[in-house]
């Protein structure tokens, strides 16, 4: 019974650790207790939060995927490219960036579950490739995508960032729009990884491999597939973060990667594979944007940004440790 | 016959639940080959563990040279002139045999190594041994046979070796190997060290050792002079032990009872051409000692691992298992020795682990039925008396026996007519033990046809209908429950290639 109870402690660590950071930010920051920040808040989360959902499937099998950054650059790129330079309609980009996260993660997927690559090899290499063809397409020249105020996908912020909405008389401007998005594809990240099939094998490949294997379960399938969907979550990042950010350079996104994988560890899921939540992911992507948003408020450049950010990584994984261990001792008794 | 130099008496050794050692002793003298021998689980690993200074001792007495000792630690040990070669190779495969020889210890020159000193001083003590390899060599790239005698040539690098102690030397050897080794321990012999021989090849015995010590259940049984005794008064010795679980005295399986599983010719590197047939309701034993390629033959059969050749029939027709999946398919599930390992995902729910082959039935188009997951793990916790607080519980926190019965829930609730059983009582307590042999004979008795690995007598009598005995990945026999006795067993778990040919 003891033991019961000391898990659930665990499980309110992040949600804890968010609101504690809330609270110490609206103290000691300028401004930070406001409706604006919070959509702030919200508006940098949007393409961690997909990247981590995405990253949340390969992590609970034990893997890691280090290319979610430049892939999704690579998708923003491309997307930016077909759209601008090819004059493809807005909605083909959009789906051209899904589909270049989607490839992306297929070929990782098979590197790692046929060719039996270590997944750090495996996106490591991919993540150089990605940043690679981005580059080579492009010819090396930034690509942008439509601002609000342009005639041609002038939607493209509205639908995805922030828009006026109008009910009768009252008239909402900049509602943050892409918290829809980032809760709906939340929904149906975590029914995918806790109400499905897939999901249960995501676990069970991630806490004993072989026995998944000796069970029956095509191992090598559903590891694909779990790279795959990762990689249609990178995609959608890609979509997020170019609505977010609007000029798409080439040779960037080396390093997004880590805010994805942070806010997943935050979150509660072992880097060993075997366990982690989907509510636990979403809570640690709003950590990570609560600490950058917070830091700036109080006057901290982005240097101290990434030195904090730095510091969390550690203390999560720290924590990740102890939790390993508290869990072995259960084990024990 | 030399002096005594090793004298071990009135050895105890206690693990949590288990009184390992009980009086055992063990006397060595210089330039004598000394076996030992006895029945997996009898004591002799611990014995030696415990005079290598692994394991402490808790009570009785290591006499080296009359003079009382205590051994804290490996070092210590070897440093009082007790080496060990271990079964399993511990050399580094891409170092040299000299920088392997000398890992620790390497000779240098200021801050530098110094190379050449090492390999001129492993060369000198190799050709000591008239071993014919070059230090220089990558260990990888030599022979079994040739790494096990750097191993021991690396225990003798220790000038101070007095008793070498070698487990199981000949496991891995072919004959033409075995006989170089056997050259070397006779010039050994000739230096005056006094080796201890664990084997489970008894005819080995015959050719090296001088003396036999027999350990049987974690007891001293005797010592004798080899060329006073048969093998079969070895073997008669080693399993002599009172029988506290009656053997089943004929088979419950009717004779024309149908063959459901077929195995033709099986081969990979560990089994070679193995065939035999499986009955329905029958339970098959297989017997043979720690090796014997048991394991390795379900494992093909149940395609965790590649067969080079070899048919599989189920129900008569010819099964192509080439992934797990195939075979539990065909309804074959496969309980491994090595729970922890291959059967359980300890750190997902008695639930999840109990459903996971059968996911496919119990999802819908988009969802698992969670409700109908329950209730069917619940069902099966029932019908095994699995004692678990409820079906969310995390597998790790349930005992051995428990999470024995959740593997075997698992196959069942995916509806599997052969189990393969493979050491389903290893690590289980006694207790728990007879709960499973009653469910195995009610599972029997309910049609399903089951192959239990074992390396335990007792329970190859008392549970099979028809003992399948295999050697160094041969099958060697064939005994029904009526004729077999462990004494018949143990000639046919330890029968090899060269014997059978004469």
């Amino acid at each position: 019974m003891k033991t019961e109870k000391k898990l659930d402690l665990q499980k309110l660590l992040a949600p804890a650790a968010l609101v504690i950071l809330y609270v110490f930010f609206s103290i000691f920051g300028n401004n930070f207790f406001s409706l604006d920040m919070v959509k702030n808040i919200l508006e940098s989360s949007y393409y961690i939060g997909f990247m981590a959902f995405g990253v949340t499937f390969i992590i609970i099998t034990g893997g890691i995927d280090l290319s979610l950054g430049t892939v999704m650059m690579c998708s923003a790129l491309l997307g930016g490219y077909v759209f601008k330079q090819l004059h493809w309609p807005l909605v083909l980009a959009l789906v051209t960036a899904v589909a270049v996260g989607s490839l992306f993660g297929l070929v990782n997927g098979t590197l790692v579950a046929k060719l039996k690559l270590p997944p750090f090899i495996a996106t490591l290499g991919s993540m150089m490739m990605a940043q690679g063809i981005g580059s080579v397409i492009t010819k090396v020249q930034s690509q942008t995508w439509p601002t609000a105020t342009e005639p041609v996908g002038g939607w493209f912020k509205k639908v995805f960032i922030r828009c006026n909405l109008q009910f009768g008389d009252t008239k909402i401007s900049g509602f943050p729009v892409g918290a829809l998005w980032l809760i709906a594809f939340f929904i149906i990240a975590a029914l995918i990884l806790h109400k499905t099939k897939f999901g249960r094998y995501v676990f069970a490949i991630g806490s004993n491999e072989e026995a998944a294997r000796l069970s029956g379960i095509n191992v090598d399938k559903w590891k694909i597939l779990t790279y795959t969907l990762a990689g249609f979550f990178v995609g959608m990042s890609g979509i997020f973060y170019a609505a977010a950010y609007t000029t798409i350079t080439p040779g960037t996104g080396n390093g997004q990667e880590m805010n994805g994988i942070t806010g997943v560890v935050i979150g509660g899921t072992s880097m060993a594979g075997g366990s982690g939540t989907m509510v636990g992911t979403l809570i640690g992507v709003f950590i990570m944007s609560v600490l950058k948003n917070g830091l700036a408020a109080c006057g901290l450049q982005a240097p101290w940004q990434t030195f904090f950010t730095g510091l969390v990584v550690i203390g999560a994984v720290l924590l990740d440790i102890q939790r390993t261990k508290a869990a072995n001792r259960v084990k024990k008794s | 016959m030399g002096d005594v130099i090793l004298r071990m008496h009135g050895i105890q050794k206690y693990f949590p639940g288990v009184h390992a050692l009980d009086n055992a002793q063990l006397e060595v003298r210089a330039g004598e080959v000394m076996a030992l021998v006895g029945e997996n689980g009898a004591g002799k690993s611990t014995l030696m563990k415990i005079l290598t200074g692994i394991y402490k001792k808790d009570d009785g007495a290591i006499e080296l040279f009359g003079e009382n000792v205590e051994f804290h630690d490996p070092r210590d040990a070897q440093h009082r002139g007790i080496s060990i070669v271990h079964q399993e190779l511990n050399l580094m495969q891409d170092l040299t045999v000299a920088e392997n020889i000398f890992i620790g210890r390497e000779p240098t020159s200021g801050i530098f190594l110094n190379k050449a000193k090492q390999d001129q001083m492993t060369q000198e003590l190799l050709e000591s041994l008239n071993l014919h390899i070059d230090a220089r060599t990558q260990v990888k790239r030599l022979t079994v046979a040739k790494q096990q005698m750097v191993e021991i040539a690396k225990a003798l690098s220790f000038k101070s070796t007095k008793v070498l102690v070698l487990d199981e030397p000949s496991a891995a050897l072919t004959d033409s190997e075995l006989e170089d080794l056997f050259k070397f321990i006779r010039r050994l012999k000739a230096t005056g060290v006094g080796i201890v021989y664990i084997s489970h090849r008894m005819e080995e015995l015959k050719q090296i050792t001088d003396r036999i010590t027999v350990m049987r259940d974690g007891q001293y049984v005797d010592t004798v002079n080899t060329a006073d005794v048969t093998i079969d008064e070895v073997v008669k010795m080693m399993v002599g032990r009172v029988i506290y679980e009656e053997p089943k005295s004929h088979s419950n399986v009717p004779a024309d009872a149908p063959v459901v599983l077929e195995v033709d010719d099986l081969c990979s590197d560990d089994v070679k051409n193995v065939s035999f047939q499986l009955k329905k309701g029958e339970i098959l034993g297989f017997a043979g000692l720690m090796g014997a390629g048991r394991t390795e033959t379900m494992r093909l059969i149940c395609g965790a691992d590649k067969r080079d050749a070899g048919t599989i029939k189920v129900n008569g027709k010819e099964a192509n298992i080439h992934h797990p999946k195939d075979a539990v398919d065909l309804g074959i599930g496969y309980l491994s020795e090595d729970r922890k390992r291959f059967g359980l995902c300890l750190g997902l729910s008695v639930a999840d682990n109990t459903v996971l082959p059968s996911l496919e039935e119990l999802s819908g188009l988009l969802f698992v039925k969670d409700d109908q997951v329950n209730q069917r793990t619940g069902e099966y916790i029932d019908k095994l008396s699995t004692k678990t607080p409820s079906t969310s519980t995390l597998l790790r926190s349930l005992s051995g026996g428990n999470q024995q019965k959740v593997v075997i829930a698992k196959w069942l609730l995916r509806d599997c007519d052969v189990l393969i059983f493979d050491e389903p009582t290893r690590g289980i307590d006694v207790g728990a033990k007879s709960e499973i042999y009653k469910l195995m004979n009610q599972l029997a008795a309910e049609g399903k046809s089951i192959i239990m690995i074992s390396s335990e007598m007792p329970e190859l009598l008392r549970m099979s209908d028809r003992i399948v005995v295999m050697c160094e990945g041969r099958v060697t026999g064939e005994l029904d429950i009526a004729e077999a006795t462990q004494e018949k067993i143990m000639s046919y778990a330890t029968r090899r290639e060269v014997e059978q040919a004469s």
